[in-house]
């Protein structure tokens, strides 16, 4: 006997009595036997998603191993010439909002509304906070001609200005700071645009959480993204030490 | 027939005695880790924050030294420990289930193999003799 015929739609009366056992949260899937099963299974299925996003950002950080080797004295004066006290500023206010991230997804759990949406607005305050830094630093780059291609000037690594530690590169070493900034700008870009998607994503949260369905039991979409907010603290985490550190002495 | 059928919860699959197949049997999960879910408290967060404080102090602080070859292996160091904790605590992995341990380890080992057969090709080239 064939499934198909031993499955039949229900008969009259409209609700059937075994629907009695059918009690479940009210955000648990039909195909889930527990809600525990279904965390579980979200858990895993978003550690894969961050797993491509390691092999995507390693891409990059493959790249500027080799390139930092090859032109180490262009890369230690490229990364001079960026604004140390900003990227560290930028450093703390990103840990800050993996804390109130973490922070939001205690309340979730706890239930508390009002601390939910009072750590969700902060991380996108901080966010912002970010993001708004990472452009003045952008625009310091457009202003001194340090954005790889046409208008880019190698006179800054050539004669470094008065007061700076770093040596005169020959110009041969000093057009290499191109690639340099070419990296600089792939690798903080993209993790911009990640910040960008996530503070978008972050207000959807916000706004869908004001019903409550967050503070009732619902934790994962708030822990699934605290995963992805805090995977792009830990690509910064490597980025500050390797764009902005490498030679400071 | 097609009008009944054309309920919604009509659709539900019933057996032949009128069980409910879709019904949820948790006896059917046999793992018994999907049981347990750990809250942190917030005074783990923030002793893991200030850990990230301390190593960001001294991230900066170490490469204002000149420690010569050691300065970039300090760096990654420093960098690695602060994602680690992160991993961990903020992540949830010390607290979750073999099968997203495991998956987290794999993808960071992965990453791993493939750069250290990068730079293999890289370092055993004959380079300049070609």
């Amino acid at each position: 006997m064939s499934i198909a015929s031993t499955i039949t739609h229900p008969p009259e009366p409209e609700i059937h009595p075994s629907h009695d056992v059918h009690e479940h949260p009210f955000y648990q899937k039909h195909h889930f036997e527990t809600a525990e099963q279904q965390r579980e299974a979200a858990s895993f299925g978003m550690w894969l998603f961050l797993l491509t996003e390691i092999m995507f950002f390693g891409g990059l950080f493959f790249a500027y191993l080799l390139y930092r080797n090859w032109y180490y004295e262009a890369f230690v004066s490229a990364s001079n010439s960026l604004n140390m006290p900003l990227g560290l500023v930028n450093t703390i206010v990103l840990i800050s909002s993996s804390l109130t991230m973490a922070l939001a997804v205690w309340s979730s759990e706890v239930r508390d509304l009002k601390k939910l949406k009072m750590f969700l607005w902060l991380t996108i305050l901080l966010g912002f906070v970010f993001l708004g830094i990472k452009t003045v630093e952008y625009h310091d780059k457009f202003v001194e001609h340090h954005v790889p291609g046409a208008s880019f000037d190698i006179k800054d690594f050539v004669n470094p200005p008065k007061g700076s530690l770093d040596k005169p590169l020959t110009v041969d070493m000093a057009n290499k700071t191109q690639i340099y900034f070419s990296l600089y700008f792939a690798m903080t870009g993209v993790h911009a645009l990640h910040m960008i998607i996530g503070i978008a994503i972050l207000f959807v949260l916000v706004y869908k959480a004001r019903t409550g369905i967050y503070t009732s039991g619902y934790v994962q979409p708030i822990e699934n993204f605290g995963l992805y907010w805090h995977f792009v603290d830990i690509v910064w985490i490597f980025l500050f030490p390797f764009l902005y550190l490498i030679n400071r002495h | 027939m097609s009008d009944q059928q054309a309920t919604s919860h009509s659709l539900t699959p019933v057996g032949a005695h009128g069980e409910n197949l879709d019904a949820h049997d948790p006896s059917n999960v046999v793992n018994p880790e999907h049981v347990a879910h750990h809250i942190v408290s917030p005074a783990v967060y923030a002793m893991i924050f200030g850990v990230l404080m301390v190593g960001t102090l001294l991230t900066v602080g170490a490469s204002m030294v000149n420690l010569g070859p050691f300065n970039a292996p300090i760096a990654i160091g420093i960098a690695v420990t602060k994602a680690v904790f992160v991993v961990l605590f903020f992540m949830h992995v010390k607290y979750s289930s073999r099968l997203v341990k495991l998956t987290v380890a794999a993808g960071f080992f992965t990453f791993i193999v493939l750069v250290m057969m990068s730079l293999l090709d890289y370092v055993s080239r004959a380079w300049g003799q070609w």
